[in-house]
């Protein structure tokens, strides 16, 4: 069981060189930048969007943690499933999902993924077997390991990622929900997106035990701690937690150390950390170092670059065109999707 | 026809179809080895084995969880719980989950699955192993609500229950368990949200569900000694609820009694008594009246128990006042 102990999960972890003997190919290496890009800008977008009021409710941006979601896309398989919390717009995007449904459900529109009925907080696209996209903190906890339980029950060899904050890890969801995906060996892969903060709550403010890949102990599930602005060391944990998922091993906690850049959402005014920290890890990003083994190993050219650059840049802008251009649903839509029984006798008053 | 109780009833029912469809499994704390709590699961785990009779820990909300994200990926679980008053802890997964993932998820995906166990007061167990949750979950759009109060209706509903693509919550009762009732040797389906006209009377109309209704049938003999006929309805769904039914006897009767075995604020019988006057007001000979438990919790003493249910004596006091005799 590789589980290392530290302290305080700070940014010590260095700027990983270039390394020439990476197992990672120049395809990988330019769908990490594209898709982590993508993310980064989608996200900046909404942020910008979000404060001219271009629509409402929650808006808790993936920015600074996009290795994590890049990572599991690339070491996942096509039948895989994959579910998280309420900070979920880079996840869909990770896997495939087109970005104008995205924005379309942020401006709850009917053209949104989930039909303007669940906005920010609630992406579902199954089409990419991304399963949501949840908004109570540690339920999908529970729910992801349901669908692993799934996938063993149908004996497919899939594997379910559900993904949390460090602040989930204090729901006893979680506790119950380890302990019997160890018991029954459930083929599930639990993400903490440790980004340090639970809300404005750090992770030493709410725990004697600050490390997070020691929760699985309790229920012996193999747990180790991923630095989290490396797409690479994010794709080998998760390549080996989901090789032991299929082999019918079970579970692995992957305590993913990350850090977002923005406040948990957008109304936070950060007085919790200092600008020091924030840089700190910035300093790290995954998307610049992305690029930076691109262009040393001469993958991709500047032309080449910066047309991937100019796509991503029209890719949100079309994204937002799409979205500002789709209608809002009517009121009748708010019967549809409730039930799957086309005739339910729906209560009608004034 | 034959002759079982409640618990074979619900039995024969998960069994059907678990013989019918591969995907349906049970899971619950002691359904597999001991045969259930109540034993309402006895020789399941023997003919489905334990990849579809399935014990869990003591951790409501974690297996209520595993069961919503199983019918989110294709299964069709049927989720156990030894009571529903321990239900409240996996209270986030039924409303906040599988009541609204249909909806949420615009459509994507749905929640076929099954939450049942024993509803209700069950004797000297006091006020935390007393409570009825009809019309706490009957508030959620997104669930269907059943209460049988007959093993026949028992069986038939659950078999609908488990076909149908919608969170279920089923709620049956420790007390009812060992209730003897006669089935068909065959099988049959009885469609959710369709009430029942138990009896046949010409008075007053009784709404009521679940045990509680029995209390209903001996006031019923009692007073037809007296020459007062009840109807008695039971509306066996209490989301949705089968209003037509109930408002046909009142436009007979002119005058009704809810009898209900939770709390009176914000109840099934608040909710019969609000559509009566709504759409049969003028077929009315009398206010509604409703026959509640306390607006208490449960308490232990056996003499505190009597204050605290609706009875016999209380039901026959109801319905004369709304004959005003």
């Amino acid at each position: 069981m590789a589980v290392k102990t530290s302290k305080k999960p700070t940014a010590a972890t260095k700027k990983s060189k270039v390394d020439s003997t990476s197992k990672f190919s120049k395809e990988t290496y330019i769908k990490w930048w594209k898709d982590m890009l993508l993310i980064r800008k989608f996200e900046e977008k909404t942020g910008q969007l979000y404060i001219q009021q271009k629509f409402g409710g929650f808006c808790h941006l993936y920015i600074g943690q996009e290795a994590i979601v890049a990572g599991t896309a690339s070491a996942c398989k096509p039948g895989d499933k994959h579910m998280t919390a309420y900070r979920d717009h880079a996840h869909p995007i990770a896997l495939g999902t087109d970005p104008r449904v995205l924005m379309a459900e942020l401006y709850g529109r009917t053209t949104g993924c989930s039909k303007g009925k669940g906005g920010s907080m609630h992406f579902f696209d199954k089409k990419v077997n991304f399963m949501g996209g949840h908004g109570i903190v540690g339920a999908q906890i529970a729910m992801g390991a349901g669908v692993a339980f799934a996938e063993k029950y149908n004996e497919t060899g899939n594997v379910a990622f559900v993904s949390m904050g460090d602040g989930a890890v204090r729901q006893g969801a979680l506790h119950e929900t380890f302990n019997m995906a160890m018991m029954w060996k459930l083929p599930v892969v639990f993400i903490i997106e440790n980004n340090n903060y639970a809300m404005g709550t750090s992770v030493e403010r709410t725990t004697n035990v600050t490390d997070l890949s020691k929760i699985g102990l309790s229920y012996e599930m193999p747990s180790r701690i991923v630095n989290g602005m490396s797409p690479e060391a994010v794709h080998e944990a998760i390549e080996e937690a989901a090789d032991r998922a299929r082999r019918g091993d079970g579970p692995t906690l992957l305590d993913i150390r990350t850090y977002r850049y923005k406040g948990h959402s957008m109304s936070d005014p950060q007085k919790y950390r200092t600008k020091q920290e924030v840089e700190e890890w910035m300093d790290q990003d995954p998307i610049v170092h992305c690029l930076e083994v691109i262009k040393e190993n001469k993958w991709m050219t500047d032309k080449e670059i910066k047309e991937v650059e100019d796509w991503v840049k029209k890719e949100v802008e079309e994204s937002v065109e799409f979205a500002e251009n789709s209608p809002y649903p009517e009121g009748k839509e708010l019967y549809e999707d409730i039930y799957q029984e086309p005739n339910y006798p729906y209560i009608v008053e004034y | 026809m034959k002759t079982v109780q409640f618990r074979e009833a619900l039995r024969e029912a998960m069994s059907e179809e678990m013989r019918r469809d591969q995907r349906v499994f049970l899971m619950g704390e002691e359904v597999a080895e001991y045969n259930g709590a109540y034993k309402v699961s006895q020789g399941m785990l023997d003919e489905f084995g334990p990849k579809r009779v399935i014990d869990t820990p003591i951790a409501e909300l974690g297996f209520a969880g595993i069961g919503v994200g199983a019918s989110m990926n294709g299964l069709r679980p049927i989720v156990e719980f030894m009571t529903w008053n321990f239900a409240i802890l996996a209270a986030d997964q039924i409303i906040n989950s599988a009541a609204k993932m249909l909806q949420m998820s615009g459509g994507q995906y749905g929640c076929p699955i099954v939450f049942r166990g024993g509803n209700g007061t069950a004797g000297q167990l006091a006020a935390t192993h007393s409570q009825s949750f009809e019309s706490f979950y009957a508030h959620v759009p997104g669930l269907k609500v059943i209460t049988p109060s007959t093993p026949y209706d028992a069986k038939g509903l659950l078999k609908a229950a488990i076909r149908d693509n919608d969170p279920v919550v089923f709620l049956e009762s420790e007390k009812m368990y060992g209730d003897k009732g006669e089935i068909p040797e065959g099988e049959y389906i009885i469609p959710i949200g369709v009430a029942d006209v138990k009896r046949k009377g010409k008075d007053v109309t009784i709404v009521s569900f679940g045990k509680i209704i029995k209390v209903a049938h001996e006031a019923a003999e009692a007073l037809a000694k007296e020459g007062i006929e009840l109807e008695i309805i039971d509306l066996r769904t209490v989301r949705p609820i089968d209003y037509a039914t109930v408002v046909e006897s009142v436009k007979k009767t002119n005058r009704c009694v809810v009898v209900e075995e939770s709390w009176p604020l914000a109840s099934i019988s608040s909710e019969i008594a609000y559509h009566l006057q709504r759409y049969a007001f003028d077929h009315l000979d009398a206010p509604v009246l409703r026959v509640t438990q306390t607006d208490t919790p449960f308490a232990f003493s056996p003499t505190l128990i009597d204050e605290a249910l609706p009875n016999v004596d209380r039901i026959v006091k109801a319905v004369k006042s709304v004959l005003y005799r």
